[in-house]
């Protein structure tokens, strides 16, 4: 009797976990089988004709995919690199020193993770426009700052709590520069907290949607913005393709780092920003 | 150098930044959703956006939206993340590949998603031809519409997908965190499967599923692609329709869009805060 019902509960475990597989893949189906379709009309399954039509257009040198796809790299790349620089002091402050008002200024860097971005970013625009900021790149990168450096500060300052400064005092007293102790002491024991702080600066800075629009003004296209323009009109086999580009860099970040990531870190809720 | 002063320097490129960008925007959102910009001759303050905000029926019916879509979503993919993590910490097979593919969706940006939802549940989707296959529709038309429908279905459906791989990650965590010594104790003084869930892992897992869901709650509330794509034209979700006044020929309408910005902040803000207060004086009682 109980070996009976315990079969039943495992039997709808594997159920319940084939539904759940489904689901999850489910909404890249279409996509990716829609890229390498031509005309796939209803009430067909699957496309009559298949072709590499979409995938020819979206990698030529004219169509734009390609320019699109440079420029988001370079947007997210310079706004991660930033949120480093910016990111790291800051997580060293709030990571290992107790000082007054650090409630208020935690509580300030974490605003902008809860806060939408609309929210804030028509503000931002009618005073970039007195500033000459808008529909520039920099104008982008800068805005991109306001969601991608909590998460970094989040990040560091965790790894700083964790960190024990002695070792540089140690150094230093060696008779090594600030500069030496920082490359050879420092650095190395953080790098950990720069490498997934930073993949997720670049993951949050990559999905921008509203932010790239309004202050990129319709002049600098990322790819999230050609992928919503095709999407809307109605290209689906050429919308297919660059989702299919537009996912790979969080899938390849996801291979290289899926030891790193895990659920207990603060991190994980920059995956709430993508 | 001193602590304090060393403690300064640390922070104030990141203080810069943030208070320029992010305050800095709000306030000049503030100042203008009041009609007050003196750079531009507006030096009266007065309330006229908001009145005009306030007295559109659109508005009201653009927030029941937004409203319905943020918490249907947190709650729905809140209830199914907590069973996937539940069947998540037992061993079964394919459990490796559910875990690859919850860390998998979370990199996958929503406007993906929201596309794959379009592809699928549209009128002309797969879901409309597996119908039309069986023979339940004849054409297009007479399959339900799930998207660009008036109960944001599409969209609440992509949430949900992209929500659960979230919410489920954090809370597996906590679990194996937290491990199976308290459950096992109650299960052997006789407590049932569900009062041990109920009694004892759930008010251990709470503060977990609080902080994941308030962040999923702020990212619908306030989300602008997804609704611009999948949402119906009337009503609009409120980013939607803040963004659509903005942008408007009629530049007198931006006080509007910026009053509708302010609102949204202070709204996410308002029910985030009675969120959690509602939540953790439940769980205690």
């Amino acid at each position: 009797m109980s070996t009976r019902k315990s079969l039943i509960t495992s039997n709808l475990r594997v159920l319940t976990g084939l539904v759940l597989i489904t689901w999850l893949i489910l909404p890249l189906i279409p996509l990716a089988i829609w890229s390498f379709a031509r005309g796939w009309f209803f009430p067909d399954l699957l496309p009559k004709t298949w072709s590499l039509n979409a995938w020819n257009y979206a990698l030529s040198d004219t169509a734009g995919v390609l320019d699109s796809l440079w420029l988001t790299i370079g947007i997210s790349l310079a706004a991660t690199v930033l949120s480093i620089l910016v990111g790291v002091p800051a997580g060293r402050a709030l990571g290992m020193y107790k000082f007054k008002g650090k409630e208020i200024v935690e509580l300030m860097i974490l605003a902008p993770t809860i806060v939408p971005g609309i929210a804030v970013v028509l503000g931002i625009h009618s005073v970039f426009i007195f500033v000459g900021l808008n529909n520039t790149v920099p104008g982008v990168i800068l805005v991109h700052l306001v969601p991608t450096l909590p998460y970094m500060v989040l990040v560091m300052s965790g790894i700083f709590a964790n960190y024990d400064a002695s070792f540089e005092a140690q150094a230093r007293s060696l008779g090594a520069s600030a500069l030496k102790t920082f490359w050879y002491v420092t650095l190395p024991a953080i790098m950990p907290g720069i490498i997934v702080g930073g993949l997720f600066a670049f993951l949050v800075s990559w999905s921008q949607y509203i932010l790239t629009l309004l202050i990129g003004g319709g002049r600098v296209v990322t790819l999230p913005l050609l992928l919503f323009n095709f999407a809307t009109s109605g290209r689906n086999d050429i919308t297919g393709a660059i989702g299919m580009i537009y996912i790979l860099p969080g899938i390849i970040i996801l291979l290289l780092t899926a030891r790193h990531l895990s659920g207990r870190s603060g991190a994980v809720g920059g995956f709430g920003q993508i | 150098m001193s602590d304090r002063l060393k403690i300064t320097l640390l922070l104030l490129p990141a203080m810069l930044i943030i208070v320029l960008l992010f305050f800095g925007g709000l306030a000049i959102g503030l100042m203008r959703s009041f009609n007050y910009m003196p750079v531009i001759g507006l030096t009266e303050p007065d309330l006229s956006a908001y009145f005009l905000v306030f007295t559109d029926r659109e508005f009201y019916l653009s927030f029941l939206l937004t409203f319905h879509i943020a918490f249907t979503s947190t709650v729905i993919s809140s209830i199914l993340a907590i069973g996937a993590a539940l069947l998540l910490r037992r061993n079964f097979v394919g459990r490796s590949i559910v875990n690859f593919l919850f860390q998998l969706n979370l990199t996958v940006p929503h406007l993906v998603g929201a596309i794959g939802m379009l592809y699928l549940f549209s009128q002309s989707g797969s879901f409309a031809r597996l119908a039309a296959e069986w023979n339940l529709i004849a054409k297009p038309s007479q399959f339900p519409a799930l998207v660009f429908d008036p109960y944001a279905i599409g969209i609440i459906l992509q949430y949900i997908w992209k929500e659960i791989p979230f919410i489920g990650v954090i809370v597996l965590a906590n679990m194996q965190s937290i491990g199976e010594d308290y459950e096992s104790v109650a299960r052997s003084l006789g407590a049932s499967r569900w009062q041990t869930f109920r009694h004892v892992l759930l008010p251990l897992i709470f503060p977990g599923v609080l902080s994941a869901s308030v962040m999923v709650f702020a990212f619908t509330f306030g989300a602008y692609e997804i609704p611009a794509l999948l949402g119906a034209n009337y009503p609009a979700a409120l980013p939607v329709l803040a963004y659509r006044k903005y942008t408007d020929v009629d530049l007198a309408a931006r006080p509007e869009a910026m009053a509708m910005a302010i609102i949204i902040a202070i709204l996410s803000a308002v029910m985030i805060y009675i969120y959690i207060r509602y939540s953790r004086r439940r769980i205690r009682g």
